[in-house]
Protein backbone atom coordinates (compact mmCIF):
# COMPACT_ATOMS: atom_id res chain seq x y z
CA UNK A 1 0.00 0.00 0.00
CA UNK A 2 1.37 3.44 -0.85
CA UNK A 3 1.50 6.21 1.69
CA UNK A 4 1.94 9.98 1.94
CA UNK A 5 4.13 11.54 4.59
CA UNK A 6 2.70 14.55 6.40
CA UNK A 7 4.46 16.06 9.43
CA UNK A 8 6.40 12.85 9.95
CA UNK A 9 3.29 10.67 9.88
CA UNK A 10 2.75 8.07 7.17
CA UNK A 11 -0.86 8.06 5.95
CA UNK A 12 -2.29 5.17 3.92
CA UNK A 13 -3.56 5.77 0.39
CA UNK A 14 -6.16 3.89 -1.65
CA UNK A 15 -5.31 2.42 -5.11
CA UNK A 16 -6.16 5.78 -6.77
CA UNK A 17 -3.65 7.55 -4.56
CA UNK A 18 -6.36 9.25 -2.49
CA UNK A 19 -6.46 9.19 1.29
CA UNK A 20 -7.67 5.79 2.55
CA UNK A 21 -9.16 7.12 5.81
CA UNK A 22 -10.89 10.46 5.35
CA UNK A 23 -10.46 11.03 9.09
CA UNK A 24 -6.67 11.31 8.59
CA UNK A 25 -7.27 14.58 6.76
CA UNK A 26 -6.25 18.01 8.00
CA UNK A 27 -5.05 21.23 6.39
CA UNK A 28 -1.45 20.06 6.22
CA UNK A 29 -2.58 16.90 4.42
CA UNK A 30 -4.45 19.08 1.93
CA UNK A 31 -1.31 21.08 1.31
CA UNK A 32 0.80 17.94 0.84
CA UNK A 33 -1.68 16.58 -1.74
CA UNK A 34 -1.85 19.97 -3.48
CA UNK A 35 1.95 19.98 -3.85
CA UNK A 36 1.85 16.46 -5.30
CA UNK A 37 -0.68 17.77 -7.86
CA UNK A 38 1.56 20.72 -8.73
CA UNK A 39 -0.60 23.28 -6.96
CA UNK A 40 1.93 25.22 -4.90
CA UNK A 41 -0.42 27.16 -2.66
CA UNK A 42 -4.01 26.83 -1.52
CA UNK A 43 -5.76 30.19 -1.54
CA UNK A 44 -9.22 31.26 -0.30
CA UNK A 45 -10.90 30.04 -3.47
CA UNK A 46 -9.34 26.59 -3.20
CA UNK A 47 -10.61 26.41 0.36
CA UNK A 48 -14.14 27.35 -0.71
CA UNK A 49 -14.09 24.30 -2.99
CA UNK A 50 -12.40 22.01 -0.47
CA UNK A 51 -14.79 22.91 2.35
CA UNK A 52 -17.80 22.52 0.08
CA UNK A 53 -16.61 19.12 -1.12
CA UNK A 54 -15.98 17.82 2.38
CA UNK A 55 -19.39 19.02 3.53
CA UNK A 56 -21.10 17.35 0.56
CA UNK A 57 -19.19 14.14 1.16
CA UNK A 58 -20.20 14.09 4.80
CA UNK A 59 -23.85 14.59 3.88
CA UNK A 60 -24.15 12.48 0.72
CA UNK A 61 -21.30 9.97 0.87
CA UNK A 62 -19.89 11.01 -2.51
CA UNK A 63 -18.12 14.05 -3.90
CA UNK A 64 -20.46 16.44 -5.79
CA UNK A 65 -20.60 16.65 -9.59
CA UNK A 66 -18.84 19.60 -11.22
CA UNK A 67 -22.25 21.02 -12.08
CA UNK A 68 -23.42 20.93 -8.47
CA UNK A 69 -20.07 22.16 -7.25
CA UNK A 70 -20.05 25.22 -9.51
CA UNK A 71 -23.71 26.02 -8.84
CA UNK A 72 -23.52 25.80 -5.08
CA UNK A 73 -19.98 26.69 -4.05
CA UNK A 74 -19.86 30.08 -5.81
CA UNK A 75 -16.73 29.08 -7.77
CA UNK A 76 -17.76 28.92 -11.44
CA UNK A 77 -16.58 26.44 -14.08
CA UNK A 78 -13.89 28.72 -15.56
CA UNK A 79 -12.40 29.51 -12.18
CA UNK A 80 -12.58 25.89 -11.07
CA UNK A 81 -10.54 24.76 -14.08
CA UNK A 82 -8.13 27.63 -13.51
CA UNK A 83 -7.41 26.90 -9.85
CA UNK A 84 -7.40 23.09 -10.23
CA UNK A 85 -5.81 22.72 -13.65
CA UNK A 86 -6.06 19.38 -15.49
CA UNK A 87 -8.97 17.60 -13.88
CA UNK A 88 -10.69 19.75 -11.24
CA UNK A 89 -13.11 17.22 -9.75
CA UNK A 90 -10.52 14.51 -9.24
CA UNK A 91 -7.85 16.86 -7.94
CA UNK A 92 -10.17 18.72 -5.60
CA UNK A 93 -11.41 15.40 -4.18
CA UNK A 94 -7.85 14.19 -3.61
CA UNK A 95 -6.78 17.42 -1.89
CA UNK A 96 -9.95 17.33 0.20
CA UNK A 97 -8.98 13.89 1.46
CA UNK A 98 -11.90 12.16 -0.30
CA UNK A 99 -12.01 9.16 -2.64
CA UNK A 100 -12.17 9.71 -6.41
CA UNK A 101 -15.69 10.94 -7.36
CA UNK A 102 -17.96 8.23 -8.76
CA UNK A 103 -20.11 10.41 -11.06
CA UNK A 104 -19.60 11.00 -14.80
CA UNK A 105 -20.48 14.69 -14.83
CA UNK B 1 1.59 1.11 -19.15
CA UNK B 2 -0.15 2.52 -22.24
CA UNK B 3 0.18 6.24 -22.92
CA UNK B 4 -2.69 8.29 -21.47
CA UNK B 5 -5.01 10.08 -23.91
CA UNK B 6 -4.00 13.75 -24.15
CA UNK B 7 -6.25 15.18 -26.84
CA UNK B 8 -9.58 14.25 -28.41
CA UNK B 9 -11.81 15.60 -31.15
CA UNK B 10 -15.44 14.59 -30.91
CA UNK B 11 -17.72 14.77 -33.93
CA UNK B 12 -21.42 15.17 -33.17
CA UNK B 13 -23.43 14.37 -36.28
CA UNK B 14 -26.92 13.63 -34.99
CA UNK B 15 -29.56 16.05 -33.77
CA UNK B 16 -31.61 13.79 -31.51
CA UNK B 17 -31.37 13.72 -27.73
CA UNK B 18 -29.61 10.36 -27.82
CA UNK B 19 -27.44 11.60 -30.69
CA UNK B 20 -26.26 14.76 -28.94
CA UNK B 21 -25.74 13.76 -25.32
CA UNK B 22 -23.05 11.08 -25.71
CA UNK B 23 -20.73 13.60 -27.37
CA UNK B 24 -21.44 16.24 -24.73
CA UNK B 25 -20.91 13.82 -21.84
CA UNK B 26 -17.70 12.45 -23.35
CA UNK B 27 -16.44 15.96 -24.08
CA UNK B 28 -17.14 17.23 -20.58
CA UNK B 29 -15.70 14.04 -19.08
CA UNK B 30 -12.54 14.48 -21.12
CA UNK B 31 -12.04 18.01 -19.79
CA UNK B 32 -12.59 16.73 -16.27
CA UNK B 33 -9.66 14.37 -16.86
CA UNK B 34 -7.52 17.23 -18.14
CA UNK B 35 -7.69 16.06 -21.78
CA UNK B 36 -7.55 18.78 -24.46
CA UNK B 37 -10.96 18.60 -26.12
CA UNK B 38 -12.77 19.89 -29.16
CA UNK B 39 -16.29 19.21 -30.35
CA UNK B 40 -17.14 19.48 -34.03
CA UNK B 41 -20.85 19.70 -34.84
CA UNK B 42 -21.95 18.62 -38.29
CA UNK B 43 -25.13 17.67 -40.16
CA UNK B 44 -28.13 17.48 -37.83
CA UNK B 45 -25.75 17.61 -34.87
CA UNK B 46 -25.61 21.35 -35.59
CA UNK B 47 -28.99 21.68 -33.89
CA UNK B 48 -27.19 21.37 -30.54
CA UNK B 49 -25.37 24.66 -31.18
CA UNK B 50 -28.05 26.53 -33.17
CA UNK B 51 -29.35 29.09 -30.72
CA UNK B 52 -33.03 28.70 -31.64
CA UNK B 53 -32.94 24.90 -31.74
CA UNK B 54 -30.70 23.80 -28.89
CA UNK B 55 -33.47 23.93 -26.29
CA UNK B 56 -35.74 21.81 -28.46
CA UNK B 57 -33.73 18.63 -28.96
CA UNK B 58 -36.01 15.58 -28.81
CA UNK B 59 -35.84 11.80 -28.82
CA UNK B 60 -37.39 9.99 -31.82
CA UNK B 61 -40.01 7.37 -31.01
CA UNK B 62 -40.29 6.13 -34.60
CA UNK B 63 -37.83 3.53 -35.77
CA UNK B 64 -36.37 3.07 -32.31
CA UNK B 65 -36.93 -0.58 -31.39
CA UNK B 66 -35.08 -0.20 -28.10
CA UNK B 67 -37.63 2.34 -26.80
CA UNK B 68 -39.22 1.35 -23.51
CA UNK B 69 -42.24 2.60 -21.63
CA UNK B 70 -42.04 3.75 -18.02
CA UNK B 71 -41.84 0.49 -16.06
CA UNK B 72 -39.42 -1.06 -18.51
CA UNK B 73 -41.80 -2.70 -21.02
CA UNK B 74 -40.82 -2.53 -24.66
CA UNK B 75 -42.86 0.08 -26.48
CA UNK B 76 -44.72 -1.35 -29.52
CA UNK B 77 -43.16 0.48 -32.47
CA UNK B 78 -46.55 1.55 -33.90
CA UNK B 79 -47.22 3.47 -30.68
CA UNK B 80 -44.31 5.74 -31.52
CA UNK B 81 -46.20 7.06 -34.53
CA UNK B 82 -49.01 8.56 -32.46
CA UNK B 83 -48.83 12.38 -32.59
CA UNK B 84 -47.21 13.75 -29.46
CA UNK B 85 -45.37 10.55 -28.55
CA UNK B 86 -41.94 11.95 -29.35
CA UNK B 87 -42.66 15.09 -27.31
CA UNK B 88 -43.92 12.98 -24.42
CA UNK B 89 -40.92 10.65 -24.51
CA UNK B 90 -38.60 13.67 -24.67
CA UNK B 91 -40.12 15.24 -21.57
CA UNK B 92 -39.75 11.94 -19.71
CA UNK B 93 -36.18 11.47 -20.82
CA UNK B 94 -35.17 15.04 -19.98
CA UNK B 95 -36.52 14.47 -16.48
CA UNK B 96 -34.33 11.40 -16.09
CA UNK B 97 -31.32 13.28 -17.44
CA UNK B 98 -31.88 16.12 -14.97
CA UNK B 99 -32.32 13.62 -12.14
CA UNK B 100 -28.77 12.33 -12.58
CA UNK B 101 -27.48 15.91 -12.65
CA UNK B 102 -26.75 16.12 -16.38
CA UNK B 103 -27.57 19.66 -17.56
CA UNK B 104 -29.88 20.64 -20.43
CA UNK B 105 -28.10 21.08 -23.80
CA UNK B 106 -27.62 24.87 -23.57
CA UNK B 107 -26.21 24.77 -20.06
CA UNK B 108 -24.05 21.78 -20.98
CA UNK B 109 -22.55 23.60 -23.98
CA UNK B 110 -21.79 26.62 -21.73
CA UNK B 111 -20.21 24.34 -19.13
CA UNK B 112 -18.06 22.54 -21.71
CA UNK B 113 -16.98 25.83 -23.26
CA UNK B 114 -16.12 27.27 -19.83
CA UNK B 115 -14.05 24.17 -19.11
CA UNK B 116 -11.75 25.21 -21.95
CA UNK B 117 -12.99 22.93 -24.73
CA UNK B 118 -13.28 24.33 -28.28
CA UNK B 119 -16.64 24.18 -30.02
CA UNK B 120 -16.68 24.16 -33.82
CA UNK B 121 -19.35 24.10 -36.51
CA UNK B 122 -18.94 22.30 -39.84
CA UNK B 123 -18.80 24.66 -42.84
CA UNK B 124 -20.34 22.24 -45.32
CA UNK B 125 -23.29 21.46 -43.05
CA UNK B 126 -23.79 25.18 -42.29
CA UNK B 127 -23.94 25.93 -46.02
CA UNK B 128 -26.25 23.02 -46.68
CA UNK B 129 -28.73 24.14 -44.02
CA UNK B 130 -28.35 27.86 -44.96
CA UNK B 131 -27.06 28.76 -41.52
CA UNK B 132 -24.70 31.62 -40.63
CA UNK B 133 -22.55 32.42 -37.58
CA UNK B 134 -25.43 34.57 -36.24
CA UNK B 135 -27.61 31.46 -35.94
CA UNK B 136 -25.15 29.78 -33.61
CA UNK B 137 -24.84 30.06 -29.84
CA UNK B 138 -22.02 32.37 -28.64
CA UNK B 139 -19.87 29.47 -27.39
CA UNK B 140 -19.00 28.37 -30.94
CA UNK B 141 -15.43 29.51 -31.53
CA UNK B 142 -15.17 28.90 -35.28
CA UNK B 143 -16.78 27.48 -38.40
CA UNK B 144 -14.31 25.02 -39.90
CA UNK B 145 -13.86 23.29 -43.22
CA UNK B 146 -13.10 19.61 -42.91
CA UNK B 147 -9.46 20.32 -43.74
CA UNK B 148 -9.21 22.83 -40.91
CA UNK B 149 -10.86 20.33 -38.60
CA UNK B 150 -8.13 17.78 -39.36
CA UNK B 151 -5.42 20.43 -38.91
CA UNK B 152 -6.79 21.35 -35.48
CA UNK B 153 -7.10 17.68 -34.59
CA UNK B 154 -3.36 17.05 -35.03
CA UNK B 155 -2.28 14.56 -32.39
CA UNK B 156 -5.86 13.95 -31.23
CA UNK B 157 -7.99 10.84 -31.18
CA UNK B 158 -11.04 11.49 -33.35
CA UNK B 159 -14.34 10.07 -32.14
CA UNK B 160 -17.45 10.10 -34.35
CA UNK B 161 -20.83 10.09 -32.64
Amino acid sequence: MSTIEVNGKMLDLDPDGNLLNTSDWNEDVALAFAKSEEIEELNDRHWVVINYMRKQYEEKGDAPSIRKLTKESGVDTKELYAIFPKGPAKKAAKISGLPKPKGCI
Amino acid sequence: MAEPIEKISLIVSKGTLDGVYPGLIMGNGARMEGIATSLFFTFFGLDAIVDKRMDKITVPTIGNTAMRLPGGFKMPTWLGAIPGMSAFASVMMKKEIEAIDIPPVREFIEMISDSGAEIYACKAAMDMFHLTKEDLCPQVSEILTIGEFYEKSAGAQIIFT
